[in-house]
């Protein structure tokens, strides 16, 4: 595949800018790679206009910004670096992802942190369906993904690990999952929960924690729901502080209305289903 | 789930059916003599350090083979499927039978003490008794016979009342359906256009696996070869690999440069075109893992991990490694994807199509989780489908996401079960991009299947085989994959029919463990193969050696390489390339027309 060399303009030693108007996603990111692979420290994408895949399998320690819309896949199979993306990402951002971070200041697409194994995902925004499906852990690898506004349906389904937050930073101050006073069933339907339906289904492993309350209704019967407890509360509090500075907003607001957290029953959900 | 339990209903054991002393007293037989049986080297595992004939063991051992037995409800016991019958006459009293069996169907009392209900038939006794004195007997039918009440149906039901569960079982399906390679005859050259001896001439089995481009372009070979300072001389036009060689960090250049010539993907060199199927570790244990890829590694092929990752012992063998991604995406990362040779995408598998699997937690010991990248103990479950995939344009994007994470240096597989569509579907798997389409049929092998699925669900590789080979044809895609053919590929012979209905290449696996000693005990998924082989009990897993076991396997592919050589001058031609789709040298016998329609053969004699 041709390189457009001109396209790349050389900002710092190890600074590099790339305008992706235009490009086709493989030979974007052979210009990502190659980038990385020359030792830029940081790569600055200008324009980027649903190129899928961005970051896939870079193992380098560089720090990607992307400014536009990310396409599918962003950072799948990531290792290591930082993406920095100024707007939304369309579905798969972080897919199998084994560590780095991944900034999103807008929303995200469906399946958002599907079977991550470890890194952090900060999402702005909400994200759609099935995110942080069958997400894992390992040894000393713990992925994280926040969400500061709502989640689709099927949050955390067969999650085995790791941690989920949804914040709902945006939900109307009056309603309980904005921290008010307000009884659940006395809220609209339509935002009674800042999860859809089957949230935590076959959920073996890990945790979800959601600002405010939950709709017990809306959550998969593999899932324990209760209040977080002191011991969850350092873990929170540290993930809230690093998530807020990374959009510069407040943590003592975010932490001010109490958790849920969804724990799983069993580690071995579906181990009485079969007859020898 | 409720479900009434299986109380103690009596302590009076039914009629016959134990012997009397099985729930022993004390145990003072002569000392044992060990005698050293061939089959028995490096079998005995923690029984070696525990001391030979322990008495406290083996009345443990006996203890627990009797008690599953007294809590059955007589409604829904089945009567034992096996009798174990004792020659006391040849019996040397030297107790390995015992200490094999990891069934508990053999306790001690003075003598071998069989507990007929708990024996599998796999064979392990027989097969270490040094004198032949064990003989394992189909349990004689007690009642009355019944053609549409068959004994397994009968007792699926009555195990489903005791239990509430799905029935489980291991290995392929073992009903009788048509077996299409046995409808099969090859033809063969007489007079005219003669037969060519093999022993005398060469026969070509090797194989590339990966996409092919439309057309050959001999001009982009060419400058690919100029511009790489390749001398070119008419020996060496259509053979990178003979005379003037770029040197080994000059290759992978070239073959980049010329693949981008072409237009086409990486390939794999196959030897012989026989690969060992995904098995995967926590199904199948390290040592039969490792036999295989030592195996292939020997024979010049390729063997897949299958979806339990990677284990770094099996690094040296990375250039012969297909690592698999399943919907559990167990241990994918950047790593995986890159070490290996190839990367196959898992959407499904012939033995149980539409469903996922799960790894029950007390088989995820440290070693299987860390090789697969999950938490110790915890169920490794892989849902039914891959939540990213719920289109052909979503297969796409995870066969580029690999392609890209690789660099586009990896090919990709996809493997499906053969199901009604499949030729549909193989069509759409070829046109997302994937450099090779494994077909597996309803008789594929499994380390463990819920039964009625097994048995009831998908259709037969060899008729799977000819409409996907016959719609990429009629698409004119077919050189954009390669097809490979897996689900009970049981004989050199069932390869060389495969690849003369179409087939590149084909995966075995079941043959592979009989090659290690499986006996097709259909109990893999009780985590106590007697073999070692599906099985992660250390004292059982070293009944296999890698050392011993990968020469069993290279044995088997270098026999039936043989066997596929003999027969390709026998059909007159001198390599595999000029059977591939050659239908013409088929012929069919006892086959419906329609069922010759879809395999495109003619009925023997026309
Ligand atoms: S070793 Fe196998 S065949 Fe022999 S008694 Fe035990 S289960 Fe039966
Ligand atoms: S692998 Fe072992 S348990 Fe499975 S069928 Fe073969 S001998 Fe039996």
């Amino acid at each position: 595949m041709p390189v457009e060399a001109p396209r790349k303009r050389q900002a710092a030693a190890n600074e590099i800018t790339i305008d992706a108007e235009g490009l086709h996603y493989r030979d974007l990111n052979e210009l990502i790679h190659q980038a990385a692979a020359q030792g830029a420290r940081v790569i600055d994408v200008r324009n980027v206009n649903g190129q899928r895949y961005i970051g896939a399998g870079l193992r380098l320690p560089v720090t990607i910004r992307l400014h536009g819309t990310a396409g599918n896949d962003l950072g799948v199979f990531m290792d290591g670096p930082t993406i920095e993306l100024f707007g939304n990402a369309q579905d798969g951002a972080a897919n199998t992802m084994n560590s780095g971070r991944i900034i999103i200041h807008g929303d995200a697409g469906q399946i958002c942190g599907l079977s991550m194994r470890g890194g952090r995902v900060y999402v702005r925004g909400s994200v759609g369906y099935r995110s942080g499906i069958h997400m894992k852990g390992y040894q000393d690898k713990v992925p994280v993904v926040v969400i500061g506004g709502h989640a689709g349906s099927f949050l955390g389904e067969y999650m085995a690990g790791g941690r989920i937050y949804v914040l709902g930073l945006d939900a109307p101050a009056a309603c309980p999952l904005g921290g008010g006073k307000e009884p659940v069933w006395r809220v609209p339907e339509r935002c009674r929960s800042l999860t859809g339906r089957y949230t935590g289904t076959g959920m073996h492993g890990g945790a979800i924690y959601v600002r405010g309350q939950v709709d017990p209704a809306l959550c998969g019967r593999e899932a324990v729901i209760s209040p977080a407890t002191d011991d969850d509360l350092p873990v929170i509090r540290r993930d809230m502080e690093d998530y807020a500075r990374c959009f510069g907003l407040d943590a003592g607001y975010i932490l001010s209305v109490p958790f849920t957290r969804l724990a799983p029953k069993s580690h071995r959900p579906y181990g009485k289903n079969y007859a020898y | 789930m409720s479900v009434i339990k299986n109380e103690p209903v009596t302590e009076q054991p039914a009629g016959g059916l134990l012997p009397t002393g099985a729930v022993p007293a004390g145990t003072t037989g002569s000392p044992p003599r060990r005698t050293a049986s061939p089959a028995d080297r490096g079998s005995v595992g923690v029984e070696r350090g525990g001391g030979v004939g322990n008495k406290e063991d083996l009345a443990k051992k006996t203890r627990q083979a009797v008690t599953p037995f007294r809590r059955m409800r007589p409604a829904v016991r089945t009567h034992p499927d096996f009798r174990v019958i004792v020659d006391e006459d040849k019996c040397t009293l030297c107790r390995f039978c015992v200490l094999q069996c990891s069934w508990d169907a053999l306790g001690w009392d003075d003598r071998v003490v069989p507990f007929d209900e708990n024996c599998v038939g796999c064979w392990r006794c027989v097969a270490v008794c040094p004198t032949y004195a064990i003989r394992i007997e189909q349990w004689p039918t007690m009642y009355r016979e019944n053609h549409n009440w068959t004994r397994f149906i009968a007792n699926s039901v009555r195990k489903q009342a005791g239990s509430g569960g799905k029935l489980l079982v291991g290995t392929g399906n073992d009903k009788p359906y048509p077996v299409y390679w046995d409808h099969l005859l090859i033809d063969a050259c007489q007079v005219t256009n003669p037969s060519i001896d093999p022993l005398r001439e060469p026969m070509e089995l090797r194989t590339y696996v990966g996409a092919k481009p439309d057309r050959v372009d001999l001009a982009a070979y060419l400058s690919a070869r100029e511009r790489h300072f390749i001398p070119t001389d008419h020996r060496s036009v259509g053979d990178p690999d003979r005379s003037g060689d770029p040197s080994a960090n000059g290759r992978p250049a070239f073959d980049r440069d010329l693949r981008r010539r072409l237009g086409i993907g990486p390939q794999l060199r196959l030897e012989t075109p026989i690969m060992i199927a995904a098995m995967s570790y926590g199904a199948v244990s390290l040592n039969v893992q490792k036999s295989c890829a030592r195996a292939v590694a020997e024979m010049g092929t390729y063997w897949c991990t299958g979806e339990g990752g990677m284990h770094p012992d099996h690094y040296p063998y990375a250039d012969h490694t297909i690592v698999q991604v399943a919907s559990g995406r167990f241990a994918v990362d950047a790593d995986y994807l890159n070490r290996a040779a190839a990367v196959e995408i898992k959407i499904g598998q012939g033995a149980k199509p539409g469903i996922g699997g799960h790894l029950p937690g007390e088989k995820v010991t440290a070693d299987i989780a860390s090789t697969r990248m999950i938490p110790e103990g915890s169920d490794a479950i892989s849902p039914a489908p891959h939540h990213d995939i719920y289109s052909i344009e979503d297969l796409r994007q995870l066969i580029f996401a690999i392609k890209e994470a690789t660099r586009y240096e990896k090919p990709v597989f996809v493997k499906i079960a053969a199901v009604h569509n499949v030729a549909a579907i193989a069509s759409g798997i070829v046109r997302a991009g994937a450099d090779a389409v494994v077909i597996d049929g309803f008789r594929g092998g499994t380390g463990a299947a819920p039964t009625m699925i097994r048995d009831h669900v998908g259709i037969p590789i060899e008729l799977a085989l000819a409409a996907v080979d016959d719609r990429l044809r009629q698409e004119g895609i077919r050189n954009r994959a390669t097809v490979i053919a897996s689900g009970s590929i049981r004989s050199s012979m069932d390869v060389v029919k495969a690849i003369a209905l179409g087939a590149d290449a084909v995966y075995v696996g079941t043959a592979a463990l009989i090659a290690l000693g499986c006996t097709l005990c259909q109990q893999c998924h009780r985590g106590r193969c007697a073999w070692g082989l599906t099985t992660q009990r250390p004292d059982l897993v070293k009944r296999v050696d890698p050392e011993e076991g990968w020469q069993l396997i290279a044995n088997l592919f270098k026999a039936w390489s043989g066997e596929i050589k003999e027969t390709l001058g026998l059909l007159g031609i001198n390599s595999l390339e000029s059977l591939r789709g050659n239908r013409e040298r088929l012929r069919a016998v006892g086959l419906s027309q329609a069922e010759m329609d879809i395999l495109g053969v003619k009925p023997a004699g026309r």
